[in-house]
């Protein structure tokens, strides 16, 4: 069920309606069976993924939170008569049974995420080294159809057992309940990936049914709406025409290529979240934002501080730290500092952590090269960056106009190229194909498509892309008043004659301009496929 | 303090409730085709329903070999008979049989006549078609039935019941003829006939290619049953034709399994193809576009032949003294006459260039 289906707009105004008209008592298992329906309409074969990961991080968290309880009330009943090594040792028996149910539930849960998504591309792989070797043979696997959403619920689940691990949430002792918190249906498939201490504060309710936080919602929906029907699904057809075809549309073709998927990917997840979390609002539940005005950033490293939020945090939270603080790494700082000297042997531990971050950042988007490529690159160039900073700072002391608004903006155009050339990874699986594609910049000699009407063959009419620059234009100003504010509030503020017109005139903008219906291809969001 | 609250909210809902619905209004009528203009054949299912006298002696239904093939003019100067054509560009078969109920809403015809070249169909196979055919009808059961039946995997319901979700797109195509035509409409076919008084001789008409199978689909089957059962319930005459259009190809295996259907179920069936010779028809002056169609003067032989038939063979009698038809039926042979004489000087032609004048020509 697309979000931007009639079904799906029949399934909320329905789910609406009994939500709100239901005792309050109803509302958070009324969410779970919509929920499982929502997930089921993809198709009813990819459940029983969802609830075996369900059963074993419900079963976990409970091993985990009850051997907690355990272990706290043992320590309080037997605090005299216990000696210091005595402790020790039996809270060191009770986290070896705790971690034994984090394994069993990392095992499941991405298990079944290794399994379905990666299983190919680990085989062709292994395939090809064997190959090298002389092996003529071909190794394959069933081909799984890739369940909605696994990489999001999977890595709430895992988030949601870690922080029970560490004590920071009380495992959930309702299985309905942490049902709900794993497939809450507006974030299911594309994110963001909640904190089960964040979103459990508001998903369970009870929501009275209150009109202005309903507007609030349902205004940030209409946003979405417009950024992922008017926009995205209208640049995805010169999108699709570029990079089906990379023989044809090289040399000049390739930074216009980079341009619009970047305002595609931008509009259509951010258009995504959008929708995601006002439909959220408007049930009365709080979900954390995931974005925050990325292509203002100065930087790489600020970018991925404020594009898709939640999996940089969660990446930051349940890989970097853990492997940062593990006695390996530990171990490994000790070696090096020994081995390299001071200042290398600090750094280069923070050089693995972050290389397998972004290794599986890489990994997370998709099975394939391209995508680790992908996050390796964005790894390096933050590490250069890192390691040019004395040089950086130096540059600003010396030349006091590189601390001013010009010099901001340049930064951010130049972090803004540099996101467009990364970006261009996702679109291409073969590593050949791009690097052709990077290299046919500097041999370009069909610069003249930019200005002799060729953009035209991409499928877009000229109104297609003025439409496309009044949008850019839009969400840039949108960006900027956002700074100083919620723009929903400060279009609260106005005279109802005026709220009426604005958002009146946004949703028929998204009625007349959308690409919805005969004529256009029902677009899934990108962040599904992930 | 609470209640003064809400009486000043509820005139701005009603307000806001009234622009929105007004607007959106305002905006499907602006943005749905109106076919006056270009493809006036998207006009023709919704003309029936302004009929004043909708007691009609024949209904056709079908495919553009009715609506481009037979004058209901002809058929009433000549014989008297009082007949409409409900057809539409490419109708399926199960949208005849949705068009057929409708028009039992309104009377009950003596004789039914149906092309049977959209039996090659088993399933719809265009949306722009289905729009053609289904947007005119007026709501009722037989609409919804007849969308739901024809309804391409692509199409949703919905659409048909708010066309400005069909249409949203449509702003930036606009002519004057949507603003002119926002509220109003006007005539375009001739009781369901369209006319074309230009000529295009037919040569080198293709030959049908092999099939892999020729029998007509189990739905076609279902609906021509369905057709056939209605007719007989309501004791209406149903009449099979097959219009001498010479192209899209008519097989022998399908006039097989026609005329065995016919024998069947006891149905007169005429094949106009084979009748070509003895009706008159020239496919070097009566047809507009090399043999799909006939011109004006193919159709107005044509009628003459089939009026003759409705009144010998099917015992249709002559309406010419009902005052009131008279009067009807004067002001649209008028505006024949005055359709057929724009056409003959937009294409430089004159009347006696192609059209025949002799009542029975071609008998």
């Amino acid at each position: 069920m697309l979000f931007t289906s009639y079904e799906f707009f029949g399934f909320v105004v329905v789910l609406f309606l009994a939500y709100y008209l239901l005792p309050k008592q109803c509302q958070w298992p009324l969410l779970l069976a919509a929920s499982y329906l929502f997930y089921a309409a993809a198709g009813p074969q990819f459940l029983p993924y969802l609830l075996a990961t369900t059963a074993a991080t419900y079963l976990a968290g409970r091993g985990v939170g009850r051997n907690l309880a355990r272990q706290s009330a043992y320590l309080k009943e037997h605090k005299a008569e216990l000696s210091k090594e005595e402790k020790k040792a039996y809270k060191d028996r009770q986290k070896r049974i705790r971690l034994r149910w984090v394994a069993f539930c990392l095992l499941v849960d991405l298990g079944i995420l290794v399994v379905v998504k990666y299983t190919g591309f680990l085989l062709s792989n292994v395939s090809g080294a064997l190959s090298l070797l002389g092996w003529t043979g071909e190794l394959s696997f069933v081909s799984l159809a890739l369940p909605l959403g696994i990489s999001f619920y999977t890595f709430q689940a895992v988030g949601y057992l870690i922080d029970v691990y560490r004590g920071t949430v009380p495992a959930e002792e309702n299985p309905f309940k942490l049902a709900l918190f794993l497939s809450f249906f507006p974030q299911l498939i594309q994110g963001p990936i909640s904190r089960f201490g964040d979103l459990s504060k508001t998903l369970y309710g009870p929501h009275p049914f209150d009109r202005h936080t309903l507007a609030l919602g349902l205004q940030r929906v209409l946003w979405g709406y417009f950024k992922k029907m008017v926009l995205a699904d209208r640049v995805i057809v010169a999108v699709t025409t570029l990079i089906g075809e990379p023989g044809t549309y090289a040399g000049a073709w390739v930074p216009v290529g980079m341009l619009l998927y970047t305002f595609q990917l931008y509009a259509d997840f951010t258009g995504g979240i959008d929708i995601t979390i006002g439909l959220a609002q408007a049930l009365g539940i709080h979900v954390e934002e995931n974005f925050n005005r990325p292509y203002f950033s100065k930087s790489l490293k600020e970018y991925w501080r404020r594009w898709h939020i939640s999996m940089c945090s969660w990446f930051r939270d349940y890989l970097f730290y853990p492997l940062s603080v593990s006695k390996a790494m530990q171990r490994f700082t000790k070696f090096s500092r020994g081995r390299f000297g001071e200042h290398v042997g600090r750094r280069l531990p923070v050089y693995v952590s972050t290389f397998t971050v972004w290794l599986a950042t890489g990994i997370w988007h998709g099975a394939s090269w391209n995508f680790i490529v992908w996050g390796l690159l964005n790894w390096a160039i933050m590490m250069v960056s890192e390691e040019l900073e004395p040089l950086y700072e130096r540059f600003h002391s010396r030349f006091s106009w590189s601390n001013g608004r010009g010099w901001q903006a340049v930064q951010v155009l130049r972090t803004f190229g540099l996101v467009c050339v990364l970006n261009y990874f996702d679109c291409f699986s073969s590593l050949g194909t791009i690097l052709g594609l990077f290299a046919s910049l500097f041999t370009a000699s069909n610069w003249s498509i930019l200005w002799d009407g060729s953009l035209l063959e991409l499928g877009l009419t000229g109104l297609d892309y003025g439409i496309l620059a009044v949008g850019a234009a839009v969400l840039l100003g949108v960006s900027l008043v956002q700074r100083s504010g919620s723009v929903r509030a400060k279009v609260g503020a106005l005279p109802y004659p005026a709220r009426f017109v604005v958002w009146y005139g946004l949703f028929l903008v998204v009625l007349l301009m959308g690409a919805y219906g005969i004529g256009y291809d029902a677009s899934q969001f990108i962040y599904n496929q992930f | 303090m609470e209640q003064n609250a809400k009486k000043r909210v509820w005139p701005k809902v009603v307000l806001s409730a009234a622009l929105v619905v007004g607007s959106l209004f305002l905006l499907q009528r602006l943005l749905v085709p109106k076919y006056v203009d270009d493809i006036i054949e998207g006009a023709f299912i919704a003309e029936y329903y302004r009929e004043e006298r909708k007691d009609f002696d024949v209904v056709f239904v079908g495919d553009c070999e009715v609506y481009e093939n037979f004058s209901p003019v002809v058929l009433w100067e000549d014989y008297g008979i009082h007949s409409y054509i409900r057809g539409s560009a490419d109708q399926y078969i199960w949208q005849s049989y949705y068009l057929l109920e409708d028009t039992l809403r309104y009377e009950k015809p003596d004789v039914v006549i149906f092309n049977v070249l959209s039996l090659q169909y088993n399933e719809s196979q265009s949306e722009a078609y289905n729009r053609m055919s289904l947007e005119g009808m007026e709501w009722s059961p037989a609409k919804v039935k007849a969308i739901l039946a024809s309804m391409t995997e692509e199409e949703h319901f919905l659409d048909y019941v708010f066309p400005i979700l069909r249409y949203h797109s449509r702003w930036s195509q606009l002519t004057p003829a949507d603003v002119e035509y926002l509220f109003t409409t006007k005539t375009v076919s001739h009781n369901g006939y369209y006319m074309r008084v230009d000529v295009r001789p037919a040569e080198n008409v293709p030959g049908g290619r092999v099939l892999a199978d020729y029998r007509f689909g189990d739905n076609a089957w279902k609906y021509l049953e369905m057709m056939a059962d209605l007719c007989e319930r309501e004791g209406i005459q149903l009449l099979l034709i097959k219009a001498p259009s010479l192209y899209p190809y008519w097989y022998d295996e399908w006039e097989a399994q026609v005329e065995d259907f016919a024998r069947e179920r006891g149905l007169p069936y005429l094949n106009f193809l084979e009748l070509a010779e003895e009706i008159g028809i020239d496919y070097q002056t009566d047809t507009y576009d090399a043999g799909l169609h006939m011109n004006l003067s193919g159709a107005e032989k044509l009628s003459r032949w089939l009026g003759n038939y409705l009144t010998e063979e099917l015992g249709l009698t002559d309406r010419r003294d009902d005052p009131e038809l008279q009067a009807i039926w004067a002001e649209k042979i008028a505006a024949y006459e005055a359709d057929a004489q724009a056409q003959y000087e937009y294409y430089g032609m004159t009347e006696a260039d192609s059209r025949p004048t002799d009542a029975g020509e071609g008998i």
